[in-house]
């Protein structure tokens, strides 16, 4: 059954979607688990854009994070550890006309599925990708994950971690082709649904760490941040994130960061303290993988038959006096 | 680096007696009914080029064919070298050739190292000719010139027919840089010493060269005429394989070209990929024409992400193919259970080499058949088939793909080394629409209807597709109920594994019973699947000819197996499958019956029909020869 071209546009007009149009069960993330923040920003932007439900897709892989498509009344697919991204790279690949996102944790991205992560900012196909920080692994009972910060102790490292945290903001920002990296805190909403916003709108792969609190294993890890307002520093700029009075009257550490300056960014990543929130880098210009593969192309059967038949005439033997049309391969 | 020789795996025969007068002009070609040639040299001159054209000149000519590729682990071996052979080897023959036959008759060596390479395999009959690179006994270098003359001479010693050529010279004498253009003038004595229609080596050029300039082919035909030349004047025999020419299109093309030429009649549009040997050069090929057609081959990061990305590709719109070998799928496996959990079509290629590990990479083996149904933890089904043609190769792409769309499954196709680069003559293909994937299912989710709605005698469901209006859902891997929800109770993961299990059943009353190949009763039916199937009949056809009651059948579903097979079995007194997997040998030392291994397929159809099939196999990293299989079967049968 196919629908009418023109009641297809039709529908695409009318339709307004409101918040429960998105909203799917009860999340079953810990009270207080900085998820429940990232899922409503995402859900006002679904709604604030219209996005159509069926014409949008959560992917993700495993963790506690990786619920976040069962909370979504949109297409979900909730995959395996670590490959979050290369099924979101088939996805899009396979249906350039998807909006799809993508929300993987530290360990799902930072470790298991490093190699996916590093290629897909390379690949830079337009999705938005959520990196849910919480520093520690939570589904599997509190083990140090990638980002955890040296001494951190944890059911695996009960005397503390013993490496650096390593920092996913640096590494994305090291990779060629990168082209929209952001910072977000669960605990400012207002300014985790701009960036969600901001990078849902770059054409590209944004990617966008939101540190995240994780009430069960790390109740004190962002403790200071939420309580000393001058231990984050606000990234506002004219292309990148505009500040609402009210925010600016909190938050009265801020930083003038124009996002196309990719070495001030570097630099801004490097930061912990104050941990610098906002827009740190932007670049509309990086191809995009999809459409350097010319990807979601319409094909009739008569344009494959032709393909296949001309393919098969360069290694065809043809019957006696037949042969002149065997042709060199051009 | 030189090696002397050690010819103790050859059992030398006398020298037969031929005509050793030169007759220059005059000759007449003696007529064979087949006869098996070899082109070898260092990796990089050009002998894998030269066989192949012969190949395509033989199946111009009508002849029957079957071309192998010899070729080496690394890109660059040192020159010289034994096992750094790098060429081709073709069976000729005047009907139909489904194998590659037994031991070489005629060799043409670039240099004795490599010569070597093939002597200790054994793979050239004791009397085999060979036409030897002779510029090596005037090298400069002692030890390289002591080493041709030693080798040279045990090999005439143990009953070799060795004719010493200057082909470098020969050609010096047309281009400057004769390393490069020997292969040609190969090409050329082949043309001649196989009675070849020289004007049809000339077009190869052309076609070879076509895209390079006039003076790159002129200098080529140039080379070939004058390696016909000489042989013409210097060599005293000559051949006539008498062919038919087929009244139909033929397309010649090696297997790994042919599961490519699948995935683009089967109007797949997605390949995820990553460069594994002996897969890979479906991939090129595909890279090459696939876009031509609106097809996108994906390079991925790693096997698994070539795996996933496949998945994504196919969750969201028409079924995608991943191509791997051995390693890749093994690390593939978690992404199978995946597709196979969620439902997901997906066509999965392996073209199996020699494992575990790393194993050998070039080398043919039939070592996944249990990886490939048994693969991925927990209860996994999926199909697996496997090819056993080169056009089995073309077709059963397709098939898999239409198995996965309308059963909503992981379809495993299994070639193998052998498959991959042999090249053999088929009937050009017919394109049908029907081979096509319908386009992508938009339409409206009727209310009510669930994302896993199966059908409680099939399993079956529709698959929703994300852009169709009230079929929102997440699909996910964990135990799900119909409405993909996450569900952990006991009635709905065993209800859910049901479903997809029942999915197997329902195809296999689908399938239609495989035929036999030989009278459908009598002494021994050997069972065999994959590559070795043209090798099998070969024998079988031959002791059935000397009044043996041995009967053949090959299976190319492995899972599920088609009906009737264990009805086929029961018809014989004996049963023995016949692959190159590990067995272990039941004369051997330590083995007895509670401790013998026995063959994938072996074990598999014991296991399922209760019947007492033994197994032979081996897996020396080479196709089986039918001469090998004759002298089985002989065995089998003797056995009481």
């Amino acid at each position: 059954m196919t629908i009418h071209a023109t009641e297809c546009l039709l529908r695409l007009h009318d339709q307004h979607y409101e918040l429960e149009d998105y909203q799917s069960g009860v999340p079953r993330w810990c009270t207080g688990c900085g998820d429940n923040a990232i899922l409503a920003a995402v859900q006002k932007l679904c709604r604030d854009e219209d996005l159509r439900p069926e014409k949008t897709m959560f992917v993700s892989g495993i963790g506690c994070s990786s619920r976040f498509p069962h909370y979504m009344k949109t297409y979900g697919f909730h995959g395996i550890h670590g490959r979050a991204l290369p099924v979101a790279e088939g996805v899009k690949m396979s249906r350039p006309d998807l909006n799809v996102f993508v929300n993987t944790g530290d360990g799902d991205c930072c470790s298991i599925g490093a190699a996916h992560w590093i290629h897909a900012i390379r690949y830079n196909m337009n999705m938005t990708v959520m990196l849910h920080d919480n520093q520690i692994y939570g589904l599997t009972k509190k083990q140090a994950s990638p980002t955890s910060p040296r001494g951190l102790k944890s059911n695996t490292t009960p005397r503390g971690a013993y490496l650096e945290g390593l920092n996913p903001l640096t590494v994305t920002l090291g990779v060629q082709n990168v082209s929209f990296v952001a910072q977000a805190v669960d605990w400012i909403p207002e300014v985790l649904y701009d960036i969600i916003r901001a990078a849902y709108h770059h054409k590209g792969l944004s990617f966008v760490r939101i540190l995240q609190r994780c009430p069960e294993w790390l109740p004190d890890m962002f403790e200071p941040f939420m309580h000393d307002p001058m231990k984050t520093r606000l990234l506002t700029h004219e292309k990148g994130l505009k500040l609402s009075a009210n925010l600016s009257k909190v938050y009265k550490n801020q930083e003038q960061h124009d996002p196309s300056d990719i070495h001030r960014a570097r630099e801004i990543a490097s930061d912990r303290d104050p941990i610098p929130v906002g827009i740190l880098y932007h670049n509309p210009e990086v191809p995009v993988y999809e459409e350097l593969r010319n990807a979601g192309q319409q094909r009739s059967t008569r344009y494959i038959k032709s393909g296949f038949e001309s393919e098969l005439d360069k290694f065809t033997v043809w019957p006696q006096g037949a042969d002149k049309k065997v042709q060199p391969s051009a | 680096m030189n090696e002397t020789i050690a010819i103790t795996a050859v059992k030398p025969r006398p020298r037969a007696t031929k005509t050793a007068q030169p007759a220059p002009s005059g000759k007449t070609a003696v007529t064979l009914s087949e006869h098996i040639v070899e082109i070898i040299s260092d990796s990089g001159e050009g002998a894998q080029r030269c066989g192949q054209s012969l190949g395509a000149i033989a199946a111009r000519m009508g002849n029957g064919v079957w071309t192998v590729e010899i070729i080496p682990a690394e890109i660059r071996p040192p020159a010289r070298s034994v096992a750094g052979g790098s060429g081709n080897r073709i069976r000729l023959g005047s009907g139909r050739v489904t194998n590659g036959g037994n031991e070489t008759d005629l060799v043409i060596a670039f240099n004795e190292q490599v010569l070597l390479g093939r002597v200790r395999t054994g793979e050239l009959k004791p009397d085999c000719t060979i036409l030897l690179e002779s510029m090596w006994r005037e090298s400069k270098d002692p030890k390289i010139a002591a080493s041709y003359v030693e080798t040279h001479d045990q090999l005439v010693k143990a009953g070799y027919q060795v004719i010493e050529i200057p082909m470098e010279r020969e050609c010096r004498l047309i281009v400057a840089d004769a390393k490069r253009g020997k292969n040609m003038f190969a090409l050329g004595m082949l043309c001649n010493i196989y009675s070849f229609d020289l004007q049809l080596g000339r077009d190869q050029i052309a076609r070879i060269f076509g895209k390079k300039d006039a003076s790159v082919i002129e200098s080529n035909v140039k080379l070939l005429n004058a390696g016909y030349d000489w042989a013409e004047k210097n060599l005293d025999f000559k051949y006539c394989i008498p062919a038919t020419r087929s009244t139909e299109p033929q397309i010649v093309i090696d297997g790994n070209t042919a599961l490519a030429l699948g995935v683009l009649a089967s109007g797949m549009e997605i390949c995820a990929m990553y460069p594994i040997t002996p897969a890979t050069s479906v991939s090129h090929y595909l890279s090459s024409v696939f876009e031509k057609v609106g097809g996108i081959v994906h390079q991925a990061e790693d096997e698994i992400a070539a795996c996933t990305f496949a998945i994504g590709a196919s969750y969201a719109g028409k079924c995608a193919v991943t191509v791997t070998s051995g390693p890749g799928y093994s690390l593939k496996q978690e992404a199978i259970g995946l597709a196979v959990m969620g439902e997901i079509p997906l066509v999965v290629i392996n073209v199996q080499r020699g494992g575990p590990s790393t194993g050998q990479p070039t080398k043919v083996e039939q070592g996944d058949m249990m990886t490939a149904i048994f693969g991925s933890h927990g209860d996994a089904p999926k199909v697996v088939i496997a090819p056993a043609t080169i056009e089995d190769c073309f077709y059963s792409v397709i098939t898999a793909r239409k198995i996965a769309e309308t059963f909503n499954m992981v379809v495993v196709v299994l070639s193998d080394t052998s498959l991959a680069s042999s090249q053999q003559p088929f009937p050009r293909p017919q394109f049908s629409e029907a081979w096509l994937a319908p386009s992508i299912d938009q339409s409206e989710i009727p209310a009510g209807l669930k994302p896993y709605d199966w059908n409680p005698t099939t399993g079956l469901a529709r698959r929703f597709i994300p852009g169709q209006p009230g079929g929102m859902h997440t699909l996910t891997g964990l135990a799900h109920d119909s409405l993909s929800h996450v569900a952990y109770d006991p009635e709905s993961n065993e209800s859910s594994i049901r479903a997809r299990s029942h999915k197997l059943a329902a195809l296999q009353r689908t399938l239609k019973t495989p035929p036999v190949f030989g009278d459908p009763k009598g002494d021994l039916l050997v069972i065999g699947w994959g590559s070795t199937k043209g090798a099998i009949e070969e024998a079988v056809t031959k002791l059935r000819a000397e009044g043996r009651k041995v009967s053949s059948l090959h299976l190319t579903f492995l899972q599920p197996m088609a009906p009737g097979i264990k009805e086929i079995m029961q018809r014989f007194k004996k049963v023995i499958t016949i692959e190159g997997n590990w067995s272990d040998d039941p004369n051997d030392e330590i083995i007895d019956e509670s401790n013998r291994r026995y063959s994938a397929l072996a074990m598999l159809l014991r296991s399922r029909y209760l019947i007492d099939v033994d197994c032979w196999s081996e897996v020396r990293g080479q196709p089986i020869k039918p001469s090998t299989i004759q002298r089985v079967i002989l065995e089998k049968l003797k056995q009481k």
